[in-house]
């Protein structure tokens, strides 16, 4: 356990020492305002809540967390730390739980941040606010889903463009999953079993039943398992990766 | 005494390519091994195993009683390895780098800061102790992770060409450090310097396309040299070099004469012995009795450089022309 807080601790702090922090910070804090209060017409929908805030979260993460999650394990094989951080005793899973961890901290310590807009919609008017938690709840959770794809991905190469590219590919497929853009393309050479697993994997399905205040098990299990699967994947990915 | 590393066997296969094949040795507590062999040799391959970064195709490593695959944290926790190049994390200072190496090696409050002082002290690092690792020196970015493989005072200690890249002064300050901790541990030192194996190791080891070629003391790697016990006179005047050197064959246990010229111009004639004899008393009272006037006379201990090569090339002579 202190191995994974060590490991964690260090990926936090290395946000912080370099301007990637604060650039997303900004970027994140500027860009969930452009689209709650352009796109997603806040005040001239005239209701007391959060549903233009959270709309627009899967398409700023399916940018924005790739950046983040892309370094976690590229640098480590291009700096060649990898052998440093491999040879401590530590076992692999602890590394990947570590950096995932850190990452995902640092998200929350973003998505917290948005709270100025909480304020707001409570000064003007009387909002549901358990529903509200049940959508930062949703978004933090999908904000691990992608994570998790992305730190599997950053173990694939060395080249953190590269794991940048490949993780928007694939966080954009999970999102639209249930949509028949990507339904679409399975249907004709698939059973319609299959078709249908790969509607259920939708990120938006999940995500929106959150955000309307329906805390739903199946859904919180959904990101879970996901989360999980993928950081087993990153695991071995690692295992086999890391002396490339 | 139970060896500290053990490498039974060990293969290393990369899809066709064996990068290391069937090696086997022991290292003590207290031995200091030179890992010696031309580059792609499997030098660092083999390290990567000892340190359980590799997994290994064939064979088994134990380090200090553990076996790497099946216990590697218990392992991992009796070695510090330096890898080649010394990565280290270059955002953050040295500082911040072994707290985070200490924490990871299960230390905390009070101990912690004592071992990432003594290592910074060990290491030398004081001075530079609070800034970017990026921005530090190759000398001083190596013994950050020096620091960091002492930190733990290991039992096992694996360095993986510690000395590369450093100026002469560096590289004797490296040498110290590493002879002053050989005491009570047991060392294993990747080199291609050989001047190093004389002056840090009490053993060394020599592999070439993945073999082991070579097991034993630095002075019996240079018992191999055909220029151990070689005489050298360097002639000033006088006498030719070819009265010299006919005179020196007729010697005993004399096995050959090579003349050549110095780049200072001055003529050199080295009498090489039969395998294993000495010829500098013979060859002393002859200069003496035939009152030949010359600059200088040595006495090789051998040349490791030609028996590095010889060895790692598969051939017996150094492949210097002879002049008779």
């Amino acid at each position: 356990m202190n191995n994974i807080m060590a490991i964690a601790r260090r990926e936090l702090a290395n946000y912080f020492a370099t301007p990637v922090a604060y650039v997303f910070i900004v970027i994140f804090l500027a860009l969930t305002g452009v689209f709650t209060f352009y796109l997603g017409g806040f005040y001239e929908r005239g209701q007391a809540d959060l549903q233009p805030f959270f709309l627009y979260h899967p398409w700023l993460y399916l940018f924005l967390i790739p950046a983040l999650s892309m370094r976690l394990w590229s640098e480590e094989r291009k700096a060649g730390t990898i052998e440093l951080l491999m040879t401590l005793p530590i076992s692999t899973w602890q590394a990947v739980l570590g950096k995932f961890l850190a990452a995902w901290a640092f998200t929350t310590i973003a998505l917290f941040l948005t709270f100025p807009i909480w304020i707001t919609v409570n000064y003007l008017g009387d909002p549901d606010n358990p529903v509200i938690l049940a959508g930062y709840l949703g978004s933090l959770l999908m904000a691990g889903a992608f994570l998790a794809v992305g730190a599997a991905i950053s173990s694939l190469t060395r080249n953190q463009v590269i794991a940048f590219v490949i993780t928007v590919v694939l966080c954009f497929g999970f999102i639209l999953s249930g949509f028949p853009l990507v339904l679409d393309f399975f249907r004709g050479w698939l059973p319609h079993g299959v078709v249908m697993s790969i509607a259920y994997l939708s990120f938006w399905t999940h995500f929106d039943s959150i955000t309307k205040g329906v805390i739903d098990l199946r859904d919180v299990i959904f990101f879970g398992s996901f989360i999980a699967c993928w950081l087993f994947a990153n695991v071995i990915l690692v295992e086999m990766k890391k002396a490339d | 005494m139970d060896p500290m590393i053990e490498v039974r066997n060990l293969v290393k296969r990369f899809g066709a390519f064996t990068a290391v094949n069937d090696v086997s040795f022991a290292v003590r507590s207290g031995e200091v091994l030179g890992f010696l062999g031309p580059n792609g040799a499997g030098k660092s391959t083999t390290m990567k195993m000892i340190t359980g970064f590799l997994t290994p195709s064939a064979g088994s490593v134990k380090v200090s009683g553990h076996d790497v695959e099946a216990s590697p944290i218990a392992a991992k926790q009796a070695i510090g390895y330096l890898a080649e190049g010394a990565p280290a994390y270059p955002d953050m200072t040295p500082v911040e780098f072994l707290i985070f190496v200490a924490r990871v090696r299960g230390y905390s409050g009070n101990e912690l800061m004592q071992k990432v002082d003594a290592a910074i002290d060990r290491a030398n690092l004081r001075s530079v102790a609070h800034k970017n690792i990026d921005t530090l020196s190759k000398g001083f970015k190596r013994r950050v992770g020096i620091a960091q493989a002492i930190l733990h005072d290991p039992p096992v200690l694996i360095m993986d060409e510690p000395t590369d890249g450093l100026d002469p002064n560096q590289k004797h300050e490296m040498r110290l450090l590493i002879s002053e901790m050989a005491k009570n541990k047991a060392i294993i030192v990747s080199t291609h310097i050989l001047e190093e194996v004389n002056a840090l190791c009490t053993r060394a080891i020599i592999i070439a396309q993945g073999k082991l070629l070579f097991d034993g003391t630095p002075a019996d790697l240079e018992q191999r040299s055909a220029y151990h016990n070689a005489v050298t006179l360097t002639v000033s005047g006088g006498a030719s070099t070819d009265t010299i050197a006919d005179a020196l064959r007729k010697v005993t246990n004399v096995a050959r004469v090579e003349v050549s010229a110095g780049a200072d111009g001055r003529m050199h004639v080295v009498a090489f012995p039969e395998s294993g004899a000495s010829v500098i008393g013979d060859i002393s009272q002859l200069v003496r009795a035939q009152k030949w006037e010359l600059d200088e006379i040595s006495v090789e201990t051998g040349r490791l450089d030609e028996v590095f090569r010889a060895i790692t090339s598969g051939t017996s002579e150094s492949g210097r022309e002879v002049l008779t």
